[in-house]
């Protein structure tokens, strides 16, 4: 039996979803418009300057998207953005860094359907989509409330024995750069970043070649969330490429990397030492445990100052304090 | 001879296409420039740097600082040139004088007023004679643009033929503060008159105002010094000033130099960059090229 079709313009030409099926024969469907998945530098989403791209899929190798193969000089790029906005950064209110970091879990947190959504593309179920994601956001929040209290754990009033009150304060080391880990879309990102920042560094960060799709939206939730452009910088492409630039930076204070290829550990300690740079290797951290968060992680990347105050002998006062 | 030469109507001095230079000035921005062709190219840069220091707070101390950076722009790394000269207002010229001794680095001072002109001539007069006789080698003055723009191109003219006068053997650097003459017409009428006045060199920029020296005023400048090289056979150096602090840029002003004016010009009797912080960036930028490690401001001196 035939079916009923509108007279005149044949249903195959106003079919615009392009896999040659009309959408149960109603209405037409929409061609959707996809996302240019492009890297996060000085606040802004450029393309590489390479050009060069790579496709990104998912286990059964399907397309999922087409995402920037940074070169070194996006890398180079990256750290000018970051020495810029680490003076501002680490000199504002600890208090407001929490307030920002705080912002940020807000953002993730209206935007969690589409993180959810772009997780399960990366052959997440639904359940650990909704788990990783729930716990991104509480690492944040988790990061946030700490901005501006491990100082006080982490200080010290020193007894010496001379006429000065002596104390010991850690400040932020600089310009980190980290390979975030491999295995994971999201949390092992923000995983990485949330100390780096809550201690008042600024960074650039390499997320995962195999599962890069979240860390690019994520870097639209920082770029709507008051956090000045430039602090987080995140890139996209293949480790073996960059990790040599990664720590041989004469401009970069920190190195960190997520994984546990011995080799790569070897080489980064080694160029690292050119400037010596403080060097931190997690690769025995299980990201969605308990034990990837806690205050040491920001102390990881601190540097402590010791002061020397002189203070006057008052008359008839002890010593003490 | 100024008195064989006849002076034109500087009102009929040639209507420059502003599209086009600005299209022109852009795609030597697109050149790449790699390995031994950048390291001899920001070799040159460096040669031609006038390193300057023009604040209130200038102390002889700062700029005994200045001269010993210009003979030691880094030690560590052998073989580099010297900057071309060190750039000083003329109460420092002596300091600056006696500081670079015999190095061959020359001294030159801002005077007439600068950065705003806005003085009696004699006074202008003396304040170059006075940089001359502390011993400046070369002398960087200011237009009248308050006159220039009220249509009085003979004062402006015969300004800079006074104070040609007054520098005797010092080359005279003729600064057109091209930020304040906003259109291209009138950097072009005003290197003219510069150019038939007398001048050495023609200047973009103080440095005080923005915008300084930008690539297009620069080609401007140079398409002027050409078409006055062809009609009168004397060459007219150039500086662009302010602004330039990357030594990539530095690169696409001496592409352009080469394009327009060609291989004679390409030194620094007949080119400068007026600059203070774009020294550290090209240091940075061979030390790359040398160890293939991006550098760190961290460890250069501090201008």
């Amino acid at each position: 039996m035939a079916t009923k079709t509108k007279p005149g313009i044949p249903k195959e030409s106003i079919n615009l979803n392009g896999n040659g099926h009309s959408n149960n024969g109603t209405e037409p469907k929409r061609l959707e418009v996809l996302k240019t998945y492009k890297i996060y530098i000085g606040g802004q989403f450029p393309r590489t300057e390479s050009g060069r791209y790579y496709h990104a899929t998912n286990g059964k190798g399907e397309l999922l998207a087409n995402v920037c193969l940074s070169s070194r000089k996006d890398f180079r790029d990256a750290v000018v953005a970051a020495r810029a906005a680490f003076g501002g950064w680490s000199a504002r209110a600890a208090f407001n860094r929490g307030q920002i970091l705080y912002r940020i879990a807000e953002m993730l947190e209206g935007r969690k359907a589409q993180f959810i959504d772009e997780l399960m593309k990366q052959d997440s179920t639904r359940a650990q989509a909704e788990a990783e994601v729930n716990l991104a956001i509480d690492r944040f929040i988790y990061y946030s409330g700490w901005c501006d209290k491990f100082q006080q754990i982490f200080s010290a009033v020193n007894p010496v024995a001379s006429s000065h009150f002596n104390f010991s304060v850690p400040e932020p080391t600089g310009v980190v750069a980290a390979i975030a880990a491999q295995d994971s879309s999201l949390i092992g990102l923000v995983s990485v970043i949330a100390p780096i920042i809550a201690g008042g560094n600024s960074c650039v960060v390499l997320a995962s070649n195999t599962k890069p799709l979240c860390a690019v939206t994520f870097a639209e939730v920082l770029n709507s969330s008051d956090l000045p452009g430039g602090v987080v910088n995140i890139l996209t492409g293949k480790v073996a490429e960059l990790v040599p630039f990664f720590a041989d930076h004469m401009d970069v204070n920190a190195t960190v990397y997520c994984g546990a290829e011995a080799n790569m550990q070897q080489m980064i300690k080694e160029k690292s030492a050119l400037n010596v740079k403080r060097v931190q290797i997690y690769d025995k951290v299980k990201w969605m445990s308990e034990e990837a968060q806690s205050p040491y992680f920001i102390m990881d990347l601190q540097e402590i100052k010791t002061t020397w105050h002189p203070i006057e002998n008052i008359g008839g006062a002890k010593a003490g304090y | 001879m100024i008195a064989t030469k006849t002076i034109p109507d500087f009102s009929l001095s040639p209507r420059v296409d502003q599209v086009g230079i600005e299209e022109r000035a852009s795609r030597v921005t697109k050149r790449s420039i790699k390995n031994e062709t950048k390291v001899n190219g920001l070799m040159l840069a460096l040669n031609m740097i006038d390193l300057t220091t023009l604040e209130g707070k200038d102390t002889d101390g700062k700029v005994k600082q200045l001269c010993y950076k210009a003979q030691h722009l880094l030690d560590t790394y052998p073989g580099l040139p010297t900057v071309a000269a060190v750039c000083v207002y003329p109460s420092m010229v002596k300091v600056a004088k006696t500081a670079l001794g015999n190095s061959g680095i020359k001294v030159a001072a801002v005077a007439t007023a600068f950065p705003s002109g806005q003085a009696p001539r004699d006074v202008k007069i003396r304040d170059t004679k006075f940089a001359v006789d502390q011993g400046a080698d070369e002398i960087d003055m200011v237009i009248s643009r308050g006159k220039f723009h009220m249509g009085e191109y003979n004062f402006v003219f015969d300004e800079i033929a006074a104070v040609k006068e007054a520098c005797g053997n010092a080359r005279l650097k003729v600064i057109l503060e091209t930020g304040e003459l906003v259109t291209y017409d009138k950097v072009r009428r005003a290197s003219d008159i510069a150019m038939y006045a007398g001048a050495d060199f023609i200047k973009t920029s103080t440095g005080k105002i923005s915008p300084a020296a930008t690539l297009p005023v620069t080609l401007v400048m140079l398409e002027a010094i050409r078409d006055f090289y062809y009609k009168t056979g004397k060459k007219i150096a150039m500086k662009p000033a302010g602004g330039i602090s990357k030594a990539k840029l530095a690169l696409h002003y001496l592409v352009l130099l080469n394009e327009v004016l060609g291989e004679e010009w390409m030194n620094n009797e007949w080119f400068r960059f007026g600059a203070s912080s774009l020294a550290n960036d090209i240091l940075m930028q061979l030390m790359k090229q040398k160890t293939g490690v991006y550098q760190s401001a961290d460890y250069f001196s501090i201008d």
